[in-house]
């Protein structure tokens, strides 16, 4: 009788079980409430930094801004986003092990890059043969231009490591011409694929504007404490001191410059300058500091964009490749509506032919790469103008030498 | 003059690696716990320094009077309610530190996750006495000197505390043989728990100071726990004037090679210094022979 009784139970729970599973599945395949929007991002390990200053704070803005404007329409429907999000750690496998798993069981409509050149190189291939469009935006290489051949699903936003060491030796160059500056260049770069390429191609850039690299040395990545390395920079009396560095490096650096009153008429660092952090440590002491990226603070857009991610995230973003970071989710954004249904191979089509509205102006790629980017820019009055290309809409004249450390 | 250009900031970086591998020589030689949430303790002492100075304008020097307190306590209660039981339970030293191992690597994320939530991934830095000293034509940040003060400081005091007072004897007892100790009367338990957490407090004090010079964030534990590690293991387990030796030998040798060979050796150099040291004793420079 008991047992009986006990069979009965189970029979109906899983009757129950198998029915309400069903009833779920039916739901979802019945018609698309949500757009699924899944990403891997570092928020452990070593890319935590780069990637919560410059990455995941616009994930968040934007998904945020495009619920509040009721989703992303979609024929004739609107539909929100709702998030699927995992922790890479940092490391290349759990990367690519994520987006396997937000394609193949979250079964996700759409998937965000990871933070950092290293990262979306590795998850390259995984989101290549998956079919999903990949917007690698914080990826610095010389090979995008035959990565994006390779890869038809995939778009370069921050240029390569030659456009950007090419642009810092042409505004280096033009300010030698005006004999505001003389022929000494000292350059130091950390010791990893981003310091390994920019100095490379730095090296070639700088030969050919007719500079002499009075000091080139590279320091492992971690370093904690660099003054030897700046000591002998100093010591080769240098116009122009230009360091390819990562955000600790370029804030110690800096410090450090600053106790040896080391002040030459040109004092470039790498990624960190653009960072609120920076001009929060060192106050009016950034002012003339020139670094990488850069952004056109005077446009109207871009200065609603800061004031919204400091109002969502309460921090203001990354002067260099934050906008760019959310202009691309825009793009990705209007590619979808306009190809009017979730077939990612026509919306990754779309986001390499389209032109698109962002916050950075008009975007037009060409052969998967976003062509018009800042390679140097600097602090002038507490904000990070850029300078180069001069070409560019928005590019502020250098002030060349320097001010004295305050 | 190059000389005194090396020997002077490399006494300066080797206080630092000294400052923050003490803590781990008490927790590890006397209290036995390899402590893998060693690094993520430090930095939450310097994201508690960095909060007190932007949020309350307290000076990091100020805040050690209350970090180092709380660290010792919450490392106190970590011992009583979790290591302990580990330590009673492992029939050997080396079941012992197996255990520990597992257990802090679990701390660890425990550590990196709540300041993870608390602070976000971000990097974090703050300007203190970021004031320029010239020493015998060298010139030095007075926030780094602070730190090799206190390292030399609270490096010494330990030392005689360890060398010439009963407790500290009783620590050393312990640290020798557990067994042997308990049969003397020594009340084993209590004295590690109190090791481990007077361990947490120096972690507290690393921390605090290291804050005021060098860039930081959540995910940046491992960094100082390897450094700490490779001090400690160096000096010999559980010698705190070994700590201190080995951390100054480490910052003068990196400070010469970057200067006098490449800066991008640095790294290695430290590493062939310790695998060197290793060859030659293997229980480190002041440690005792294997029994």
């Amino acid at each position: 009788m008991f047992s009986a009784n006990r069979r009965t139970l189970l029979r109906a729970t899983s009757l129950v079980a198998v029915a309400t599973a069903l009833g779920s599945f039916a739901s979802t395949a019945d018609a698309q409430e949500k757009i699924r929007i899944g990403y891997a991002i570092s928020k452990t390990g070593p890319y935590a930094g780069g990637a919560g200053i410059t990455t995941l704070p616009n994930y968040e803005l934007w998904v945020k801004d495009v619920n509040a404007a009721g989703g992303i329409k979609l024929g004739d429907k609107k539909l929100a986003i709702e998030v699927v999000e995992y922790d890479d750690r940092s490391s290349s496998e759990e990367a690519v092990k994520a987006i396997e798993r937000l394609a193949n069981q979250d079964k996700v409509d759409f998937i965000l890059p990871p933070w950092s050149t290293g990262l979306n190189l590795a998850v390259g291939p995984t989101l290549n043969r998956l079919g999903y469009p990949h917007l690698a935006v914080t990826s610095v290489t010389d090979k995008a231009p035959e990565l994006a051949k390779r890869w038809s699903n995939a778009t370069f936003w921050l240029g390569t490591s030659a456009q950007i060491s090419e642009g810092l030796a042409d505004l280096l160059g033009k300010l030698k011409s005006e004999g505001k500056i003389g022929a000494n260049v000292a350059m130091v770069s950390v010791a990893d694929q981003f310091g390994i390429e920019l100095s490379a191609a730095g090296r070639e850039a700088f030969k050919k504007h007719g500079f002499t690299l009075t000091y080139d040395k590279t320091y492992p990545m971690g370093a904690q404490d660099l003054q030897p390395l700046l000591k002998d920079a100093i010591a080769s009396n240098p116009d122009a001191f230009v360091a390819f560095s990562y955000p600790p490096d370029t804030i110690a650096l800096t410090e450090q410059a600053q106790l040896l009153k080391f002040n030459p008429k040109v004092f470039y660092v790498g990624v960190g300058t653009a960072f609120p952090l920076y001009k929060g440590k060192f106050g009016a002491g950034s002012e003339g500091v020139m670094g990488i990226g850069g952004w056109n603070a005077d446009s109207p857009q871009l200065k609603d964009y800061l004031a919204r991610h400091k109002a969502a995230t309460g921090k203001e973003p990354d002067r260099w490749a934050s906008s760019i970071t959310y202009a691309s989710l825009q793009v990705l954004q209007q590619a979808i509506e306009k190809v009017g249904k979730l077939d990612r191979a026509a919306v990754a089509a779309e986001i390499r032919s389209g032109t698109f509205d962002t916050i950075i102006g008009k975007v037009k790629l060409k052969d998967g790469l976003l062509q018009e980017v800042w390679s140097v820019g600097q602090w002038q009055s507490g904000e990070f103008y850029a300078l180069a290309p001069a070409s560019l809409p928005g590019a502020r004249a250098p002030v060349v030498p320097k001010a004295q450390w305050q | 003059m190059l000389l005194v250009d090396i020997i002077l900031p490399g006494l300066v970086l080797g206080g630092m690696y000294a400052l923050i591998a003490l803590g781990l020589t008490l927790q590890y030689g006397v209290a036995r716990i390899m402590n893998l949430s060693y690094g993520e303790s430090l930095v939450a002492a310097a994201f508690g320094a960095f909060s007190l100075y932007s949020g309350l304008g307290l000076s990091p020097l100020a805040a050690l009077l209350l970090a180092v307190p709380i660290a010792m306590l919450l490392n106190w209660l970590l011992y009583r309610f979790l290591l302990e039981r580990l330590m009673r339970r492992g029939k050997d030293r080396g079941a012992q530190e197996i255990d520990s191992i597992l257990v802090t690597f679990g701390v660890l994320f425990v550590i990196q996750g709540a300041m993870l939530v608390a602070f976000g991934g971000q990097y974090y830095s703050y300007s203190y006495l970021s004031i320029p000293l010239t020493i015998m034509g060298s010139t030095l940040a007075v926030n780094r000197l602070v730190a090799l003060l206190f390292a030399a400081v609270v490096g010494g005091a330990v030392y005689v505390a360890l060398t010439r007072t009963r407790i500290g004897t009783a620590v050393r007892a312990i640290a020798v043989d557990a067994n042997a100790a308990r049969l003397v009367g020594i009340d084993v338990a209590a004295l590690s728990g109190f090791a481990f957490a007077f361990g947490g407090g120096l972690v507290a004090v690393g921390g605090v100071l290291v804050s005021m010079f060098l860039t930081f964030n959540a995910a940046m534990g491992v960094v100082f726990t390897m450094k700490a590690l490779v001090v400690v293991i160096m000096g010999g387990v559980g010698n705190v004037l070994g700590a201190l030796v080995a951390g100054l030998l480490l910052g003068v040798v990196e400070t010469a090679v970057a200067r006098l060979v490449d800066p991008g050796l640095t790294l290695a150099a430290t590493y062939a210094l310790f695998l060197g040291v290793l060859l030659i004793k293997p229980t480190g420079l002041f440690g005792r022979a294997a029994s």
